[in-house]
């Protein structure tokens, strides 16, 4: 084992202690999927930390330059499975930029919506998942109910749960039913509630707060030099959202809070969280209140299917056209672009280099939570194993979007 | 999108003069062709120059641009916290390739290396743990090279594969490469 990080531990004790190494995972409930840990130990404090990644390594970057780009959104989707709307979102703004396009505004707002929803989902899972790491069963079980809800109205739009593929370069697949708009009204009315019942049952228990509060500090300065983005980053005080500092899509007509916390450790990143599904609703109903009527997908034969198919049925040309796009694909300029968006992990970038074909030349994902996960060398006071699990929790990483 | 920023060109045109190369601003970024000798010195002035401070790196990429010569590529894509700009830096490496490490800059570079060493066999000199990150530490060859095939090489596990054996990797005492 080589370089690995230094965690303090108390002075005068170590000395007399045996070393021992112990292997966490790859299977283990609390390493959230297949993560492999290998720990030195002394007596019970963690002297070195070596993460193993990798388990899930689907080769999604080289698969990607034998796909067309239309055919690259649901490998999108298997990244951070738990939101696959913002992976989406995120290697379409990319396309577009090549290709010098933008959606339609109804398209944008469809696309916001989903994707704070998707962060929703993605912080509820991690709310209710860090206290039963902890040994505190109920939140997630509470925190499931309202993600179910969640997934009905992906499933309402997009016909699938999980792996929604709801983008398209230059819009989104189609628009919005119309039985969805009542239903998340709903949603909106009970969730709010829903989030202060959470925050009660982990504000007041102690032996949450006793395994978070001031475990797993980590310093802004030591965030930013691991790379760290997103609540992880904001946890530790510094004021940095890409929604707002570099809007994208319609965020700079939206009202919302970026919510920061100075203390920077576990359960600073757990509040975070929280605190970001409240502004994340405050998103959703302005994104209802203020979508337009308008068209989804962009005009463009070349790109984007035909809404209306008429022209399609009368002239050759059009059929001509939209045979080349379904067999064939669309042709992007050559160039490359970078575009990161806020995904609920941090900032998610798709870096694409192409070179006048259907298909990028090469595609790179930055992976908000394989950077992430490098914040367990930051972290200046985990003494004990047991704090490992929960430093781990709270930096949220989903291994399929690690392993890529 | 970040807006452009012409300070930046500027003030790198005036400290290293026509070692890097000003490729323009386009899609939010502001891009720069620099020598791979001196992506240490580069990435330093622009993290510590009081008037840029790119202290944040999103991103270390490695590119195969096979059969073009010089085959290689490192990208770095910077990004300042203070000041909202982004900057990509490009390196462009024979074979094999090497470049100094950036991880003395900013210790995220660490496994971004490693990635692009995995997948591409870039030696980073200087990397304090250079390993495979993805694949296992047996695998024989770099799988995001061009001329890696899509479905890897047949063997017992992999029926499907390719025939052929990758071509022999760079020893890793390589990274005393000059």
């Amino acid at each position: 084992m080589t370089e690995v990080t230094e965690l303090s531990r108390p002075e005068g004790e170590a000395s007399a202690i045996k070393e021992v190494l112990l292997n966490l995972g790859p299977q283990h409930p609390s390493t959230h999927g297949v993560l492999r840990l290998v720990l030195e130990l002394e007596g019970e404090y963690v002297a070195r930390v070596d993460p193993h990644i990798g388990y899930l390594h689907r080769g999604t970057e080289k698969l990607a330059e034998s796909f067309t780009y239309t055919q690259i959104f649901p490998l999108t989707d298997r990244l951070d499975y738990l939101c696959p709307p913002s992976n989406n979102l995120a290697f379409a703004l990319a396309v577009e930029k090549l290709l010098g396009i933008e959606a339609p505004i109804r398209a944008q707002y469809i696309r916001v919506l989903m994707a704070e929803l998707a962060r929703i989902s993605g912080h509820l899972l991690i709310t209710g998942a860090l206290p039963m790491d902890l040994g505190a069963m109920t939140a997630l079980l509470y925190a499931m109910r309202e993600r179910e809800m969640i997934m009905d109205l992906l499933e309402m739009v997009a016909g699938a749960r999980m792996h929604t593929s709801f983008c398209r370069v230059g819009g989104v697949r189609e628009d919005l039913p119309a039985e969805f708009f009542p239903k998340i009204r709903e949603f909106c009315a009970i969730f709010p509630n829903r989030i202060r019942d959470y925050e009660r049952l982990i504000e007041d228990n102690r032996v949450f707060l006793k395994r978070t509060r001031g475990v797993g500090v980590i310093s802004a300065e030591d965030g930013i030099d691991l790379g760290l983005s997103g609540p992880n980053l904001r946890a530790s005080g510094v004021d940095w959202d890409i929604r707002r500092d570099e809007p994208y899509e319609i965020y700079d007509r939206l009202e919302f809070n970026v919510v920061t916390r100075d203390e920077g450790d576990c359960y600073a990143r757990w509040q975070c969280r929280v605190e970001e599904m409240r502004e994340s609703m405050r998103i959703i109903e302005q994104c209802l209140d203020q979508m337009p009527e308008g068209p989804f997908q962009i005009d463009m034969p070349t790109v984007a299917f035909p809404v209306n198919k008429d022209r399609v049925h009368c002239s050759m040309e059009a059929l001509i056209q939209h045979f080349d796009l379904a067999a064939y694909g669309f042709k992007v300029p050559k160039g490359e672009a970078y575009s990161a968006i806020e995904a609920p992990k941090g900032e998610l970038g798709f870096y694409i280099i192409s070179d006048g074909s259907e298909k990028p030349f090469r595609m790179k994902v930055r992976a908000p939570s394989f950077v992430n996960l490098q914040g367990l060398f930051g972290v200046s006071n985990a003494r004990y194993l047991a704090d490992m699990i929960a430093v781990l929790g709270s930096l949220d990483p989903v291994m399929a979007e690690v392993d890529k | 999108m970040s807006a452009e920023a012409p300070l930046v060109p500027a003030l790198i045109a005036e400290r290293f003069g026509g070692a890097v190369e000003d490729l323009g601003f386009a899609h939010g970024i502001h891009a720069f062709a620099a020598p791979p000798d001196r992506i240490v010195e580069i990435c330093r002035f622009l993290k510590e120059q009081p008037e840029l401070r790119f202290d944040f790196l999103s991103d270390i990429c490695g590119v195969d641009h096979h059969p073009e010569r010089p085959r290689y590529e490192a990208v770095y894509h910077l990004y300042s916290l203070p000041n909202k700009w982004r900057v990509r830096i490009k390196c462009r490496l024979g074979d094999p390739p090497h470049i100094s490490s950036v991880t003395g800059v900013w210790r995220t570079a660490n496994w971004h290396e490693r990635e692009a060493w995995d997948m591409y066999g870039i030696v980073f000199t200087d990397h304090p743990d250079l390993r495979r990150i993805y694949m296992w530490e047996e695998f024989e060859g770099f799988p995001q090279r061009k001329d890696f095939p899509l479905r890897g090489y047949r063997d017992t596990l992999n029926p499907f594969g390719a025939e052929g054996r990758p071509p022999t990797q760079p020893d890793l005492a390589t990274k005393d490469i000059p």
